[in-house]
């Protein structure tokens, strides 16, 4: 079971806990029916196989062979889903953290962008009619906006470790599916929808971001990066995008 | 050779072509799956040279280009779903043998049944000229999940290649749709005097549900590709957001939005049901055969039917289960979740009996027995991991991997095609009258169980590894995975095996036309009536009578023969007891 990418993700440690168990019990069930399927295989020369007339089974017997199997699996299965459901809750079905870091996170073939809301914790509005991604503004970032002015657009994820963070999750063109191995972490970007996410980040490091998501022929090679690192070192970087943006839009 | 059998005396080829024979059908049909499914096959395996070989050129054609290795995936998931685990179960099968064994002559809408594989060949044609148009066949998955099958300018083979796909899907519903129409009338109004319901062979029982499930599911698909076409060419917006920047370019802007989520609700609506379309004759095949390689009847008999009808149903409810990442909203994932797991508990249930079933009596390892023996095998294999995809939690890491290639590869290619091979070497007697050679037949089944495994099991460890599916190369700008690559060539050389197992198969079905054992009247000594010399039997016993005691002197007795103490007169075989 080391085929698993490191986790660094909180809600990883559960995941990776929760799918090995599971993969545990499963995979011998698999051992012990196909066991069966080759003791049926061997057993035909049997003795036992005498024709004869077939003998009543007693009630114990069917409950034992027929009825407990099945209620035993059923009771397995049920368990796995009611485990799983408590992180799937935890996970998706609360509300965004309220201190969390917000980052949007636009899919556009064949790249991920990553847009944090500057300063003024406002991310800009953005118009599909703006879109210039030759000019600078793949995202259509609108400058007449002033919450626009301090938006800062990455190609590269950066989060501070140990801060929970909430993603704002779109695409402009086909939908694609933002995934990262690392933090146990996929959901699509549709179009027309934003969708969210929130995750914290305990181990820092890198991380691939894929895209899990058919969505064109450089599907394979749409890729970024996250980087998990110190809250220090994020705020620097955050400060030398800001002063860089500011260096920029000054005639 | 029998007489009787109408297939089996000499006619002209035109009259077998154009015949609404639903026997000739039958055949016809296994020719239209036979083309699919060595295409298709050789798809998967430029496919997984090209993953393994990235720079290696093909002869005569060169070194594959991502979106040519997107289109082949694409064809080679349409082929393989809809012209072969949909064509062979779900027509080649029932044509050959639903009207005998629910006891009649005919179908009972012989010509719509003809037109119905004359629409296939029509969709089969069509999906294949997508290869041809400028720009090539579409590239997004059998999901075609739109906008990127909306809008030409998303990718190559986004156009015309597209139209086509498009308008093939909707032939191909439209074959569907009539064909179980007409296997449904049949098995209702048409089944032979004294053939109730609780003497249906569960095929009978699995067609009876895979047609329900092809009405519903087929419709919902039909109407999802025609609106997508409507889409692209008439300006409606059911799938297109507003808003769309495709290649820098603005698209246009729809007068009311609409979302790519109908698409995914539609599509699944069907493509989750078109699962039970293709395997539930094969379950139903499975304890037929069990039953009479044991010569002990099928174990709960109506406990197999309620669980037949449980999967039926309950597979209309549980497509979200496709969709957990989709960005659906996570209380209707808990939802899918849990009718998932409802699903698994009947399809447990089926393997149980079978399992229990296999020790009883004395089991005959014929051709046909081993390859329900590695049907069973698959089924669970497969099976296993879908108690693992049914959790949102864990499918939000495995959702799109090659964890899911490898489940659905197991529980619906490799049951669906060991079953199918089951069924033809069961069959093959019905329309030559000759049997296939066993020997022959044990190695195609030894090398091909092996190889699949091969192919498929190494796929889960490559899945656990977040590798996903649908990427032309392993390794990219960011994250690689050339560290699989070792286990990613024995994939492909498991893959070219099984694959080269397959000539071992077609030399004995053409080997055995003229010189198979003869197989005289029912070779396998069964009781179901697609083996009765009889064209028109009373029925006074159930499918599975076998074992001792079924019959003074015999250890089975066949649907189409009296019981002593039916034999009192006409009319009045309702009052019998039933034999199951």
């Amino acid at each position: 079971m080391n085929w698993l990418p490191p986790n660094g993700a909180l809600h990883g440690l559960a995941i990776d806990h929760l799918l090995r168990w599971n993969l545990a019990v499963l995979f011998w069930m698999f051992v012990a029916s196909q066991v069966l399927l080759v003791a049926a295989l061997l057993r035909r020369g049997a003795s036992s196989s005498a024709p004869g007339p077939a003998r009543p089974r007693s009630f114990a017997a069917v409950v034992l062979v027929d009825v407990l199997p099945l209620v035993a699996i059923t009771a397995l299965y049920l368990w796995m889903v009611f485990t799983s459901h408590k992180l799937w809750a935890e996970s998706r079905e609360s509300m965004a953290a309220p201190h969390a870091i917000e980052v949007e996170v636009t899919g556009v073939q064949f790249q991920w962008y990553f847009r944090y809301p500057g300063a003024d914790g406002v991310f800009g509005a953005t118009h599909p009619n703006l879109i210039n991604a030759p000019a600078g503004n793949p995202l259509g970032l609108d400058p007449a906006d002033p919450h626009s002015a301090d938006d800062i657009v990455s190609a590269v994820l950066m989060l501070p470790v140990g801060r929970t963070v909430d993603i704002t999750l779109r695409s402009i063109d086909v939908i694609h599916g933002f995934s990262i191995p690392g933090m146990r972490l996929k959901q699509d970007a549709i179009p027309g929808m934003t969708g969210h996410l929130q995750f914290t980040p305990t181990v820092p490091g890198d991380y691939p971001i894929l895209c899990t998501q058919v969505c064109g022929l450089g599907h394979y090679r749409m890729q970024a990066r996250l980087q998990v690192v110190p809250q220090t070192v994020y705020d620097q970087w955050l400060a030398a995008r800001e002063r860089a943006l500011a260096a920029e839009s000054r005639p | 050779m029998n007489d009787a059998n109408p297939a089996v005396t000499r006619r002209s080829l035109l009259s077998r072509l154009f015949t609404t024979d639903h026997r000739d059908l039958a055949i016809l049909y296994f020719f239209l799956a036979l083309a699919a499914v060595v295409l298709g096959t050789l798809l998967s395996l430029a496919i997984r040279i090209h993953r393994v070989w990235p720079a290696l050129a093909f002869p005569f054609y060169g070194v594959p280009t991502p979106e040519q290795y997107l289109a082949g995936v694409t064809m080679h998931g349409t082929l393989m779903i809809f012209f072969v685990l949909t064509v062979v179960p779900q027509s080649a099968f029932p044509n050959l043998v639903l009207p005998a064994q629910v006891g009649t002559s005919r179908m009972a809408f012989p010509r719509l049944n003809a037109a119905a594989f004359w629409i296939a060949v029509a969709s089969f044609l069509v999906l294949l000229a997508a290869f041809f148009v400028p720009q090539g066949a579409p590239i997004s998955g059998w999901t075609a999940y739109p906008p990127f099958s909306a809008i030409v300018a998303a990718g190559p083979g986004q156009g015309e290649g597209m139209d086509l796909w498009l308008v093939s899907i909707l032939l191909f519903c439209c074959a569907a749709l009539a064909g179980s129409f007409n296997f449904l009338v049949t098995i209702v109004a048409r089944r032979a005097q004294g053939m109730t319901y609780s003497r249906l062979p569960l095929t009978v029982w699995s067609w009876l549900v895979s047609s329900a499930l092809t009405v519903i599911a087929f419709s919902a698909l039909l109407a999802a590709a025609g609106m997508l076409l409507a889409d692209r060419h008439l300006g409606t917006s059911f799938f297109l957001p507003a808003g769309e920047v495709v290649n820098g370019i603005q698209q246009r802007i729809p007068a009311t939005p609409g979302s790519p989520m109908l698409w995914l609700h539609l599509f699944w609506f069907f493509g989750h049901p078109e699962v039970y379309i293709s395997i539930l004759p094969g379950m139903g095949l499975a304890s037929s055969l069990i039953a009479n390689f044991t010569r002990r009847p099928v174990l709960g008999y109506r406990f197999m039917v309620v669980a037949t009808l449980l999967i039926g149903f309950l597979g209309l409810g549980v497509w979200g289960h496709h969709i957990f990442v989709s960005g659906m909203n996570p209380y209707a994932g808990t939802a899918f979740g849990l009718t998932t797991i409802a699903i698994a508990v009947p399809s447990s249930a089926e393997v149980l009996t079978w399992l229990g079933m296999l020790f009883r009596g004395r089991m005959r390892l014929t051709t046909p027995m081993l390859f329900t023996l590695g049907f069973i095998s698959f089924f669970i294999a497969g099976g296993l991991t879908g108690p693992i995809l049914a959790q949102p939690a864990l499918d939000a890491y495995l959702h799109n991997t090659f964890f899911v290639v490898a489940h659905f590869h197991l529980v619906m290619a490799m049951a669906g095609v060991f079953s199918v091979f089951a069924g033809i070497y069961y069959w093959y007697p019905l329309l030559t009258g000759r049997r296939m050679h066993e020997t022959l037949g044990h190695l195609h089944f030894w090398i091909s169980l092996v190889a699949a495994y091969g192919t498929f099991f190494p796929m889960h460890f490559a899945g656990l590894a977040g590798e996903p599916r649908h990427y032309a190369q392993l390794a990219g700008p960011v994250e690689s995975f050339a560290s699989l690559i070792p286990l990613e060539r024995g994939i492909t050389y498991s893959a070219l095996l099984l694959a080269a197992a397959q000539v071992i198969f077609l030399f004995n079905v053409v080997r055995s036309i003229r010189r198979g054992d003869p197989a005289g009247e029912n070779p396998w000594r069964a009781t179901t009536l697609e083996w009765s010399p009889i064209l028109h039997p009373i029925i006074q016993s159930g499918p599975y009578a076998y074992g001792p005691g079924a019959a003074p002197g015999t250890d089975f007795l066949p649907q189409w023969e009296s019981t002593e103490i039916s034999r009192k007169g006409p009319g009045e075989w309702e009052a019998l007891p039933k034999q199951e």
